[in-house]
């Protein structure tokens, strides 16, 4: 019987069925970082236990970090003692911990693909929903709440219910000025913010297998925000290409062995998906969010919806919701919406291949006055990469602040925030009510370039136009 | 480690309408700033419920008549977004038992079910006459049959649905899994030994 890469991973992992009917699943790979995690060493140390598989833990910080002033104690003493909190775990329990004098300190859905930490077959969690975004090397990898965190640490294991799998498939081609932010804003919109809850989404088809890695860590990233609680692409040549000679690759003979086995992982030709949906590349246009979820979306030429032109009652309520906290016209066209801020970074769109795109088009533009526009490396090893290519200054030139590693103003947990009811053309992932860090603050979700076109026209813009790219 | 078993919920409800709510509306990420979970009952669906001066604003926790409520009633994809831990958390120091909903996100759903609060599902038309008889009468008691999977108000019953591993988990005061898991870490080990990722 042919089988999908899920069932595969499943299957390989699970250690028993627990009296519930749940699975005990063996969690190869653990992530975490300061937020999630303090509180979960402390349900160890009250219980008694130690950490099972240390070796089979990571660390890093993201979130707190502030990515303007970074030498410690941080002026926010809360953030200060979470920092010291992780790294006092990492010591007792003999975690590795990627922390800044490392170099390697990023936001951990940087850091993993980086280090070569995430690797195809393997399943990883992380006290993080945008876990999600490992499975693009072919990993079933979920976020997971505190009490679980606790459980892999404890046990290595956490018990799961099987999910389905919906098979996603983008055929043809992108058009140009097109991105992979495009795809997955795009297929969330299509399918519901909700659509994908039970299921794994695979994500496969032309588009995907011509996407680079980072590209398909961009739409596995969002998964999360379509309510699917994983999604992942087959492993193939350009995963093996990605990960070879990174620190934690296998090494010599013990790389091909590992190659051989990753595709064989692969989901087999002509096994069963519990769903398949098809969209044609072609029909995906440059896609920003007007709302307050990332569903909330419409292609570059569309209008903000008029509640007042639907009947469905649901709907309605929620445009209406949307409309009044985003201080929108309804029936206005998106693209001319003034914004204030302009943010490029984050787990979704924060590695060098974003910088390097944007940079490609940002050389003599200036960012456009009154905005202030910051660009944020998802890792400290991404931040060196730009700056041994230039792509820094060419930032810092067109009026970008150049930032240090970290979550930044993805959301409020660090000194970059929004003021007010400021709007914000952002390459994060979450548009939900004061998200970044205003409770009056708003979120415009669209991709580097988008928020690039934004930067030096003061104005939500179809980057094709703004950039001439063809 | 032996756990309560959970068969029912019993206590005064309140309804906070909508659908779509994520948890950064149930707890802003900035008061996840926090080793502990202690004090995130204070900090509830804040944004929702200040004014930026700190002035109360117009929302149902604030309403006195609906103090003390201890079960939650809501629209439908509750708890969606971040798969934060500090939101059922919230709700639990803040005083919720048990959540009545539409239906929840997934990950929220889970964290939820760990702590030993039962999420159920029940039809929009319920949840309204629910919150119907609450609004009407605040000291309605509601009542959370877990055994047989329904809920009691006033006089009336309504079905409600919640996912049979979660159910059986909490009424055989099985939802903290680690007991379980720990048992099981002899196979983890020889399970550990046959993935050539984890034997190196
Ligand atoms: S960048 Fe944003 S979404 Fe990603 S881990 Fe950090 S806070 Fe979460």
């Amino acid at each position: 019987m042919p089988k999908s890469l899920f069932q595969k991973v499943w299957e390989a992992h699970t250690v028993r069925t627990l009296a519930n009917g749940q699975t005990q699943l063996l969690i190869g790979t653990h992530l975490i970082h300061e937020v999630t995690s303090p509180q979960a060493f402390g349900m160890l140390r009250d219980l008694g236990l130690k950490v099972a598989m240390p070796n089979r833990t990571f660390a890093t910080v993201d979130h707190i970090v502030p990515t303007d002033e970074v030498a410690e104690p941080y002026a926010d003493p809360l953030a200060d003692a979470m920092i010291k909190s992780l790294r006092r775990s990492c010591q007792e329990f003999g975690i590795t911990f990627f922390d800044r004098a490392t170099g390697k300190q990023g936001i951990v859905h940087v850091v993993g693909p980086e280090q070569g930490i995430t690797q195809p077959g393997t399943t990883i969690a992380c006290g993080d929903s945008h876990t999600s975004t490992h499975g693009a090397f072919g990993a079933i990898a979920f976020g997971i709440g505190t009490t679980q965190i606790r459980d892999v640490l404890a046990t290595q294991t956490m018990a799961l219910g099987r999910l389905k799998v919906r098979r996603i498939n983008v055929t043809g081609r992108l058009g140009p000025g097109v991105y992979a932010k495009d795809v997955i804003l795009h297929l969330i919109q299509t399918l519901g913010v909700n659509g994908g809850t039970g299921f794994a989404y695979e994500y496969g088809g032309d588009v995907f297998d011509r996407f680079s890695m980072e590209e398909r860590m961009t739409v596995c990233n969002m998964s999360i925000e379509g309510g699917a609680r994983v999604g992942y692409v087959n492993p193939d040549e350009t995963t093996f290409a990605y990960l070879e000679g990174r620190p934690y690759s296998p090494k010599g003979a013990a790389w091909e062995a590992a190659v051989a086995g990753w595709r064989a992982v692969a989901s087999d030709p002509g096994c069963a998906y519990d769903d398949v949906v098809t969209i044609r590349g072609e029909d995906i246009p440059p896609t920003v969010t007007w709302g307050i979820n990332p569903g909330q979306a419409v292609g570059i030429d569309g209008c903000i919806p008029d509640p007042s032109k639907t009947t469905a009652v649901d709907e309605k309520a929620s445009i209406e919701e949307a409309l009044a906290y985003m201080k929108l016209k309804p029936g206005a066209p998106i693209k001319g919406t003034k914004i204030d801020v302009a943010f490029v970074g984050s787990c979704t769109n924060g590695r060098l291949s974003d910088f390097q795109e944007v940079a490609r088009f940002l050389k003599g533009r200036r960012v456009a006055p009154g905005v202030k526009a910051i660009a944020v490396p998802g890792s400290q090893g991404v931040g060196v990469l730009c700056v041994s290519l230039g792509i820094d200054r060419l930032f810092r030139d067109a009026g970008f602040e150049w930032r240090e590693a970290g979550c930044s103003m993805c959301l409020a947990m660090n000194p970059d925030k929004l003021v007010g009811d400021q709007i914000c053309a952002s390459s994060s992932n979450r548009n939900f009510k004061g998200r970044q860090g205003s409770p009056t603050g708003r979120t415009l979700l669209m991709s580097p370039l988008m928020v690039a076109a934004a930067a030096v026209t003061g104005r939500v813009a179809d980057a094709r136009a703004v950039f001439n790219v063809a | 480690m032996p756990l309560e078993k959970i068969t029912s919920v019993a206590g005064r409800a309140v309804s906070v309408p909508g659908n779509d709510i994520d948890t950064d509306r149930i707890i802003p990420a900035r008061f996840m700033k926090c080793v502990t979970f202690d004090g995130l009952g204070a900090f509830l669906f804040h944004d929702v419920r200040k004014n930026a001066d700190g002035t109360d604003r117009a929302h149902p926790l604030n309403d006195p008549r609906f103090k003390g409520a201890t079960i939650l009633l809501s629209g439908a994809n509750f708890g969606c977004g971040s798969s934060r831990e500090h939101a059922p958390q919230a709700l639990q120091k803040y005083g919720f038992r048990a959540i009545v909903a539409e239906n929840f996100a997934e990950i929220f759903f889970g964290n939820c079910t760990t702590l030993g609060i039962p999420c159920l599902g029940a039809s929009r038309a319920d949840i309204q006459r629910i919150a119907a008889a609450v609004a009407q009468n605040p000291a309605t008691e509601v009542v959370i049959d877990l055994a047989h999977s329904e809920i009691r108000f006033g006089g009336q019953t309504v079905k409600a649905a919640i996912r049979e591993s979660a159910r059986e988990a909490l009424v055989n005061g099985r939802w903290d899994a680690i007991g379980d898991l720990l048992e099981g870490a002899d196979r983890v080990k020889k399970l550990a030994a046959r993935l050539p990722y984890l034997s190196v």
